[in-house]
């Protein structure tokens, strides 16, 4: 397990493993945003905290094709299914690692896209706590939708369909945390939704795309 | 340690391909799969690993036993040759994967990316990686595709080394592997008889 997170971890580091992608996107599309919406600093902070969960969602999106879809063409998932380690480890241990290689890279570099937004300082704290809290689900969820579709060509696009209504629950949730922190108000009750939400998916989702890989690699 | 397979049927894609296969391996025996392009070798041996259902009949094989290799070597092209070795001997819980380098040569490329690999010696690493996972029953599906003459036999003398170590093989392949004391199963006298088409209404229901 441990050998497979050093793999997958190290194979996203180096040369075409998209290491970087995902936080560049984010920073593109948060660089966007004044453009689109124009350079008014109050109506920014107001949906800094809501542009920036979007950017960070679209990025964790960007790169779930790479979860599975790698490791079916090359054959290491066939290998991996006969080999010791049990499938749910194998998917767990695969959104982990994509976890560690977009999701946490994301968390770091909040605070200076913020800074673009004008996000008011209050809001930091609570953005920076509801992504941190809130992207494992996503990666969670991102590889179901990978395993839903790993057997396909190109299935980019419709892993973006499956996926991006699964994200919804964690994207009301932690916007809503951040906005609230933002606003200064009692962020509990929706922190605790979206920790749930985490907790849920990472524990029963696993089992969920172990099966739907067995059934695609048949 | 014994694999069994008794009266088994195969589908691809629901279309039935081998019925009525029985086989028996004991250790250090190997069983040599042979057989048109599309009678059902590769199904044969994905069911025997595992990876799909069988139809009808049963596989006996013991559990944590089975090394499955097929067309593709699931080799990483931005890890190195010895990374790529290193990687699948941790998944099967072994540490040192010294010997599968000198068995196949490796040693020259072993820092090498395997990107930059030729496909022969893509493939020695491949079959590199069935000697570091220290399983018994090898399950090989066209092991010496694009392997050279030497290449053959170093793969053919890392089989009988198994062999000789109380392992089991089932091997699909059309070339000689100068194993003499393999045995020769022809699955094209298994073939499935097709489907009788008095399923036309099943198919809307």
């Amino acid at each position: 397990m441990i050998a497979l997170l050093l793999r997958d971890i190290r194979l996203a580091m180096r040369a075409g493993g998209g290491f970087g992608l995902g936080v560049s996107f984010f920073l593109i599309v948060v660089v966007l945003v004044p453009f689109g919406v124009g350079p008014q600093s109050v109506l920014l902070a107001k949906i800094a905290p809501g542009m920036l969960w979007l950017g960070a969602l679209l990025a964790c999106l960007l790169s779930l094709d790479r979860i599975l879809a790698l490791d079916w063409e090359d054959g290491s998932l066939d290998l991996l299914a006969t080999s010791p380690l049990p499938m749910e480890g194998v998917v767990s241990v695969k959104a982990l690692a994509h976890w560690v290689t977009t999701g946490l890279p994301l968390v770091a570099v909040t605070p200076v896209l913020g800074l673009l937004l004008s996000l008011p300082e209050a809001g930091y704290k609570w953005l920076i706590i509801s992504l941190f809290v809130g992207t494992p689900a996503l990666s969670v969820i991102g590889t179901f939708g990978a395993a839903l579709t790993v057997g396909l060509k190109r299935g980019g696009l419709l892993l973006s369909l499956l996926v991006l209504p699964l994200y919804v629950p964690t994207l009301i949730f932690g916007a809503e945390v951040a906005r609230r922190g933002a606003d200064g108000f009692d962020t509990t009750t929706p922190l605790l939704m979206l920790a749930g939400i985490t907790c849920g998916t990472i524990a029963l989702l696993p089992f969920a795309s172990a099966a739907v890989l067995r059934v695609n690699l048949r | 340690m014994k694999l069994k397979v008794s009266d088994l049927t195969i589908a691809r894609g629901g279309i039935p391909v081998l019925e009525g296969l029985s086989f028996a391996l004991d250790s250090g025996q190997a069983l040599v799969l042979r057989g048109p392009n599309g009678s059902g070798k590769t199904t044969l041996l994905r069911t025997v690993a595992g990876l799909q259902p069988a139809v009808l009949g049963r596989i006996d094989v013991p559990p944590e036993s089975l090394v499955y290799a097929g067309h593709a070597d699931g080799i990483k092209p931005t890890l190195s040759v010895a990374e790529n070795l290193k990687f699948w001997a941790e998944v099967f819980g072994n540490k040192d994967y010294s010997h599968a380098i000198d068995a196949f040569k490796l040693a020259p490329l072993a820092d090498r990316p395997a990107g930059a690999l030729s496909a022969g010696q893509k493939r020695r690493l491949g079959l590199a990686r069935l000697l570091v996972t220290g399983r018994t029953i090898w399950v090989l599906d066209e092991p010496t595709v694009s392997l050279d003459a030497e290449a053959v036999a170093l793969f053919a003398t890392a089989v009988r080394g198994h062999l000789a170590a109380g392992g089991l093989a089932l091997i699909a392949t059309h070339i000689d592997l100068g194993l003499s004391e393999a045995q020769v199963l022809d699955v094209g006298g298994y073939r499935a008889k097709p489907l009788a088409e008095n399923d036309f209404d099943g198919a809307f229901l």
